[in-house]
């Protein structure tokens, strides 16, 4: 038999791409399939199957979210709050840490040495880490307000300070990405847009405002939907930095993501679980999608 | 491009001209503008590294030390890395996590690279679908996954004794983001070379090991060292699926290391910094490289 070279070409492509194919299909679509199937089922994952119950898993969730003091509700509205007092400070430190960084050439890579560290450093031992300089008395951070003499606080002891310090945790973590990307981002910006502006008269505000940042509008919106999605997915530092794993103290830090690992993996409520995902699913889906429409512009020069 | 423009201006550089502006022949700027970054840079680049110089000094302390507060270690030590490595496995730990990272990345490396190339240079029927069909996967978080994905695991018997490494590996040994980086990258390989080796009769799996793959390595070694960070730091799923503590990737085992010793603070940072070190050494060690990586991934994408 003979093959012309375009023919040939084609058998040789789908020899390549053979065991992605497989991959994708059997470790990814269908997955997913089973997935939304799972959240219409009383599924127990041992036996891989489970009766249908149509939509009982969400009614369930919906009726839960109703008590008072439920987990389902704190769930979710402390996660979108991760998302809210997370992203925004992420990007504005980030942002200007890079512009700073753009500024200096030596002790540069020292800097952003020192600035990525936590980024390649597992969640758990950063968790453990905070941990310990949260404590209460013998705390790094309780030692340093003694010494200035301010109060000790009680940080993730307290329902009403422990968010914000895990928040504080994630931002202190994946700062070192963002900043990066910004400095890259800064890097590309041609000179010369800076020289003409100075030109005609405008000063470093104007620059910032008329240049820098709207042609750093493609990489904020890019840090925007990938910061949102990872505070989306919170779950290591939250499993480890609340009292036996919980989301404490009284579910002020709990997430989408916990009580996904609880209800499934702890209670075995898999269809529960399965439902809270495929919600978990919707609202990163609705989030990024809000996000792209609302802050993408076009900046042309 | 970042890494151009980097070593635009520092070719600029010469000795003793450390206050030179970073946009040259732009703006002129004095001194203490430049003292003030640095002084900002430098507190910034303390908060970030003193939990690791933290979690380092308390490991080497012994017990006594941490309530007595001193932030040096007036008799360091070493007996709680003894202790720590004599009461756990996390030799054991260490192993795992090795075999695991081992297994996704070089199934990474391979596959990804193959796979972007063959969508980058091939034509061949159902190219959009199969490229869009593996970039949408990309929109799933894993998290809706993990219960499909164990109760597969559980039906062919991945949850069991050696072939757990499989188990924790299979989610990762392909990935949308790798292929969709690889064929970008590909764009920088001219065709004749490729049509050149096809003349001279040399098969397409060869042209791509032999010709292609080699042009694109700085692109490969970014793939590797995420992927190997990303996968060393994993941490939902192997923690659903190891089931014995043999099993356990270094992140589980330290989760569960802090559950055994509660309040041994002492422990729990010589266990944080037995885990993290590690990978610290590797960041410093191939810093240029990861951050170089890290800016010309996220600009491509």
């Amino acid at each position: 038999m003979r093959l012309t070279l375009h023919q040939r070409q084609i058998i040789w492509a789908y020899i390549f791409m053979s065991a992605a194919l497989v991959f994708f299909v059997v470790i990814r679509w269908y997955p997913t399939i089973l997935a939304f199937n799972v959240s219409f089922r009383d599924w127990n994952v041992f036996e891989g199957s489970g009766p249908w119950v149509g939509l009982e898993n969400y009614q369930e969730i919906w009726q839960d979210a109703g008590k008072p003091r439920s987990s389902v509700t704190a769930a979710f509205s402390n996660t979108v709050r991760y998302v809210l007092f997370g992203v925004p400070s992420q990007l504005v430190l980030a942002l200007a840490i890079a512009l700073l960084l753009a500024q200096i050439r030596r002790l540069s890579a020292v800097f952003r040495v020192a600035y990525f560290a936590p980024y390649v450093t597992s969640a758990v031992a950063v968790a453990f880490v905070w941990n310990w300089l949260y404590q209460p008395e013998t705390g790094l951070i309780n030692q340093g307000l003694d010494l200035v003499g301010l109060p000790q606080q009680p940080f993730t002891k307290s329902p009403s300070q422990a968010l914000p310090s895990i928040t504080a945790v994630a931002v202190w973590q994946n700062l070192g990405f963002a900043v990066i990307i910004f400095l890259a981002g800064i890097q590309q910006i041609p000179g010369h847009y800076y020289e003409a502006a100075r030109i005609d008269g405008a000063n470093a505000w104007q620059l910032f405002w008329r240049i820098t940042l709207p042609l750093l509008n493609p990489i904020i919106v890019y840090l925007t939907v990938l910061g949102t999605i990872s505070y989306l997915r919170l779950f290591a530092l939250v499993q480890n930095m609340s009292p036996q794993g919980t989301g404490g103290p009284l579910k002020s830090t709990t997430t989408v993501v916990l009580e996904v690992y609880r209800e499934g993996f702890s209670s075995y409520k898999m269809g529960y679980a399965g439902a809270l995902t495929v919600l978990l699913f919707f609202l990163i889906l609705l989030i990024t999608i809000i996000q792209l429409r609302f802050f993408s512009r076009r900046v042309e020069y | 491009m970042a890494t151009s423009a980097e070593i635009g201006t520092e070719g600029t550089l010469q000795i003793g001209e450390h206050f030179k502006p970073a946009q040259p022949g732009s703006k002129r700027r004095f001194g203490w503008t430049l003292l003030i970054a640095y002084l900002l840079l430098a507190i910034g680049g303390v908060c970030m590294v003193t939990p690791f110089f933290w979690m380092i000094l308390t490991s080497v302390k012994p017990a006594p030390e941490l309530v007595n507060f001193s932030f040096f270690p007036e008799n360091p030590t070493l007996q709680n890395y003894l202790n720590v490595l004599n009461t756990s496995s996390f030799e054991r730990w260490y192993l795992n996590s090795i075999i695991v990272a081992a297994i996704s990345t070089s199934s990474v490396v391979f596959f990804d690279t193959l796979v972007g190339y063959t969508l980058n240079k091939f034509d061949f029927p159902g190219k959009n679908i199969i490229f869009i069909g593996m970039l949408g996967t990309l929109m799933i978080p894993t998290e809706m996954l993990i219960i499909p994905w164990f109760t597969m695991s559980v039906n062919w018997n991945w949850h069991i004794g050696y072939t757990q490494y499989w188990g924790i590996a299979f989610p990762g040994v392909i990935t949308a983001a790798g292929i969709f980086l690889m064929r970008q990258f590909f764009d920088g390989v001219p065709n004749e070379l490729l049509d050149a080796a096809r003349m001279d009769g040399m098969n397409e799996f060869g042209i791509w090991w032999r010709i292609a793959a080699p042009l694109v390595k700085p692109a490969i070694a970014a793939l590797a060292i995420f992927n190997f960070i990303g996968n060393w730091n994993a941490y939902l799923w192997p923690l659903i699926l190891a089931n014995s503590r043999e099993f356990y990737t270094l992140p589980v085992g330290l989760s569960f290391f802090r559950g055994e010793s509660t309040t041994h603070w002492e422990k729990i940072m010589t266990a944080a910094s037995l885990a993290s070190i590690p990978l610290l050494i590797v960041f410093l060690v191939f810093q240029r490289q990861i951050i170089r990586g890290i800016a010309l991934t996220g600009l491509k994408g």
